[in-house]
């Protein structure tokens, strides 16, 4: 049995392009006057336009976590974030967490406990760390599990991460 | 001990800070002016033809600059031969937008090429297909007959027949027969996969591959398109995860090459997360086990079937069977593979091929025994522990499975285990305990290196290898630092790039004993010519010494165990009027010392799960996994590779399947939110026990590789715990908790 299929665009053919907007984004520090076209993600922006291939895409789709940026602090999936949405935001990406040679302590600690393999999940762990760090909920082992489940590391690097994290926790809020 | 001793003691990633500061870069972050974007476009259906292609709207657009399909894209090579790869399998390889027949769901079917990514991606969405579509079959269960491999280097057929299992089986006292199933599963590396060409000034190709052997990514570009091997560079610094995904080239390198030597432009196609289940795949299979006993526990009969899935272009095999006539003694033994094409993209090997999904029917079909048998699931293992390969009738290079057996139970707890299926309770939960075996080879491949030994004391290393996060740099680092007794901060180890030595794929858990063989021996002789340097100084300690007598040990060179006698290597240079010293080697496997022998890791895993009673789920508490696996160079890395071996079995018991729509011949839950994979919450403690082992017949460094050898097993003790916690057995994996309702 054969049957014809069509597949149509979806919606109507759209002629020219969207038209560049004007932002401020302040990236790692660093004030930045952009022209983006508003429908590149915060993602391909730090990738494709500024080179700061530190952020990693591994869907797209804000469900593996690998593109995990701090906006104002929080973390967030910047893949599923317009770049022209974060006008006047302060963006850090795991390019802007080390102080020159001194790296950050999630950083060292990802080292020190193997918490990564092939890396490329990494740099979204680490940001993600940070931001978790930032929150102030996780008090016990179960909550960094929990609350770190939203990146996925397909090496399964799941116990160093979970023992980075907890000794970050330790240097970052050694009060808690 | 010495300051420069590194092999066996833990050691942090030298590649640990590159890749925690977003310095390493992946093939789709190398980024140069003039860059252009392909975007693949892929078949809605997964079987038929494309009638027709209207791309005019799409080509109006400002900055597309082409969009190939087969009605217009070149078709460099004819034969399948040019297609052929370092891991390919009997049959015709894919050729993209040679023609407009239709072999699998999301085909490749076009390559938008544009200024920038949006508009190639916007201008593929307008892109208009028709298609005459045919009714797929894509269901391994609805015609259950296959037929058998095929012969040959690329096919694994399985041994003959020992003894005889059918009579053996009928005459058991004791006899457990059942059928096993699992779905197909992906990969999914957290990379995706991607391919950046970069055009250069005098028309040569740089190529930043995701591969896991750089060149073999060569070989077949320049075999298709007709280039040389200078015009044809592929670098692969770092990978984001392979796990055999990138054992072969895939569809985006074809396009993305073919793209820029068309357009003379450089070119960059990354996949996107649906189209990564777009080529190979572990293929499902549906397995039939039959094991007949004695009333003591001897097996006597080993009866194991198979039938798994391949395309209806290539023969993928896989070592699925194999293993239930080498894991335990039996005199009877019976072995059946068979293939049955489908119109799906061929499988491909992934993690323990063949070894993860066959080795889960052999153990759980040994577990159902053990209660119908009323003897301890690791007592019946001991009882038919196989002190040979049966069926080479040759001794093993070294076997410390026992051993194994035993720490991990102590470990573990092993001895306080109820015998009965639902004998332990906490609240509503239902707690259990598994066990299972798992089985690897332990291979070495021929092999390249060269090592650079400058008047400074930097020594560096390269191998033109891959480091898929297996810790291949690390590794290296630590042999070469160690045989020239240097510091690790002096020793730099290069790789994933074709103008290196040429080193084999990365898989199979060889690239320790093979590239790390050559590089020790690179190594090697360039302390031989420092000790010939040395022994012309002036009074030299060491006039007379043969390289056996002597030792490198902190930046020196001396008679073994005499500290006294050490010359500086950097002096022994300058004396030797040399600025450097460099020696390329070539390592080969010592076929005649190995062939009289059966090369294997080994492994025991034990696992308790809670089940809760209500709601059916699943929570893997607690898993020892105890290994067999030689040497351990890299006692850091080693934990990771099998700590991630151990969650990608946890994984692959309670989780992953690619879930077929059959009537659309297509992977329905083709992203991560429905492809699921274990997440941090789903892992709780795993504990790596490395059991001694001395082998020198495997390689000179007497490791045997861990990168597959983890995951074996782990979905069969998963299963056994649940049964042991439920009372349930579950034959249809992944073992979800629908399942246990």
């Amino acid at each position: 049995m054969s049957s014809k299929v069509l597949t149509e665009p979806i919606g109507d053919v759209a002629v020219g392009l969207p038209p560049l907007q004007r932002v401020t984004l302040t990236i790692n520090g660093a004030e930045k006057q952009l022209e983006v076209a508003p429908w590149t993600s915060l993602l391909d922006l730090l990738r494709e336009y500024l080179d700061l291939t530190g952020t990693k895409k591994g869907c797209d789709h804000g469900q593996c976590g690998a593109c995990t940026v701090l906006v104002d602090g929080k973390r967030i999936n910047s893949c599923l974030t317009l770049a022209v949405m974060k006008d006047g935001c302060e963006i850090t990406t795991v390019e802007g967490l080390s102080k020159g040679d001194q790296l950050h302590p999630v950083q060292e600690a990802f080292i020190e406990h193997d918490a990564f393999q092939c890396g490329y999940c990494t740099p979204g762990q680490i940001c993600s760390a940070v931001g978790l760090i930032n929150e102030g909920h996780a008090k016990t082992t179960d909550d960094i599990r929990e609350l770190m489940s939203g990146n996925i590391c397909r090496c399964g690097a799941y116990p160093g991460i979970v023992a980075a994290v907890e000794q970050a926790l330790k240097v970052c809020q050694p009060n808690q | 001990m010495t300051a420069t001793t590194y092999v066996g003691k833990p050691t942090s990633r030298v590649d640990g800070r590159a890749k925690v500061t977003g310095e390493a870069k992946y093939a789709a972050e190398f980024n140069t002016p003039g860059l252009t974007y392909g975007y693949v476009l892929s078949s809605a259906i997964a079987k038929g033809k494309i009638k027709k292609i209207d791309a005019s709207d799409a080509l109006s657009l400002d900055g597309v600059l082409q969009i190939f399909t087969h009605e217009n894209a070149p078709r460099p090579a004819y034969f399948d031969r040019k297609f052929k790869d370092d891991d390919s399998v009997a049959g015709s390889p894919f050729k993209p937008l040679y023609d407009a027949e239709i072999k699998f769901s999301q085909q490749p079917i076009g390559l938008v090429v544009a200024d920038s990514f949006e508009v190639a991606r916007y201008a593929a969405s307008l892109v208009k297909v028709e298609y005459e579509a045919e009714q797929p079959d894509t269901n391994l269960r609805r015609k259950p007959k296959g037929h058998k491999a095929p012969k040959g280097k690329t096919g694994f057929v399985p041994p003959k027949d020992r003894g005889n299992a059918d009579k053996a089986f009928k005459n058991a006292e004791v006899q457990f027969e059942a059928e096993y199933f699992h779905m197909p599963e992906h990969h999914n590396p957290m990379e995706m996969f991607a391919s950046t060409v970069i055009m250069e000034e005098d028309g040569k190709l740089k190529i930043y591959d995701k591969t896991q052997g750089a060149f073999n990514s060569q070989t077949y570009v320049t075999k298709v398109f007709g280039l040389s091997k200078e015009e044809a560079r592929v670098i692969n610094p770092y990978i984001g995860g392979g796990f055999g995904s990138g054992l072969r080239p895939q569809y985006q390198l074809y396009l993305a090459v073919m793209a820029a030597l068309e357009l003379k432009r450089s070119v960059r196609v990354v996949l996107t997360r649906q189209q990564m289940f777009s080529f190979g795949h572990r293929p499902g299979t549906l397995q039939t086990v039959a094991l007949g006993a004695a009333q003591d526990g001897t097996l006597q009969s080993i009866k194991h079937e198979a039938l798994a899935e391949t395309s209806r272009f290539e023969e993928y095999t896989e070592t699925v069977v194999n293993w239930s006539g080498m894991l335990y003694h039996c005199d009877n033994v019976k072995l059946g593979y068979y293939l049955r094409n489908l119109d799906l993209y061929t499988p491909l090997d992934m993690r323990a091929p063949g070894a993860a999904t066959g080795i889960i029917a052999t153990e759980t079909a040994l577990d159902e025994l053990s209660y119908k048998l009323n003897i301890d699931p690791l007592e019946l293992r001991l009882i038919n522990y196989a002190e040979e390969n049966e069926f080479e009738g040759k001794p093993f290079s070294s076997k410390a499975l026992r051993e194994c057996y035993h720490q991990g139970a102590e470990k573990f707890g092993w001895a306080r285990r109820k015998p009965q299926p639902r004998s332990t309770r906490e609240g509503t939960k239902l707690i259990g305990w598994g066990v299972a075996t798992g089985m690897w080879d332990a291979q070495q491949q021929k092999a390249a290196a060269k090592a650079n030994l400058s008047i400074d004391g930097k020594l560096v290393v390269g191998s033109g290898t891959a480091d898929i996060g297996t810790g291949t740099y690390t590794a290296m680092t630590m042999i070469a630092a160690e045989t020239l007794g240097l510091p690790l901060e002096d020793v730099t180890f290069k790789l994933g790039d074709t103008t290196l030595p040429q080193a084999p794929l990365q898989g199979g858990s060889w690239t320790v004993s093979s590239v790390g063989t050559a590089v020790q021996e690179a190594c090697e002789a360039v302390g031989k010519k420092l000790l010939k340097m040395a022994k012309k100084m002036k009074n030299s300690p060491l006039s007379g010494a043969s390289f056996e007598d002597v030792e490198f040990v902190e930046g020196k060179v001396q008679l073994k165990g005499d500290y006294a006698s050490g010359v500086s290597i950097i002096e022994a240079m300058r004396q030797g009027e040399v600025n450097f010293i460099e020696e390329e080697t070539t390592a080969l496997p010592n076929f005649l010392k190995q062939m009289k022998y059966a090369r294997n890791s080994h492994s025991a895993v034990f696992v308790e799960v809670e089940v809760d009673e209500d709601l059916g789920q699943i929570c893997v508490r607690r898993v020892v996994s105890a290994i067999a696996g030689g040497r351990v160079i890299s006692p850091k890395t080693a934990r990771s590779q099998i700590l991630g071996g151990v969650v990608w079995g946890i994984s692959m018991a309670l989780h992953e399947e690619s879930v077929l729509d059959h009537n659309l011949g297509r992977f329905m839950n083709h992203n991560l939110a429905e492809y699921h994979v274990a997440v941090n919450a789903d892992i709780h403690d795993i504990e790596v026990i490395f059991v001694e082992e001395h082998d020198d017949i495997v390689n000179p460094l007497g490791a045997k590789g861990l990168g597959e050898i983890g995951i074996v097993g782990v979905a069969a003790a998963v299963g056994n715990a649940i049964y042991h916690a439920t009372g349930k057995r579950v034959r249809d994996f992944p073992i979800t908790l629908d399942k246990l309702l």
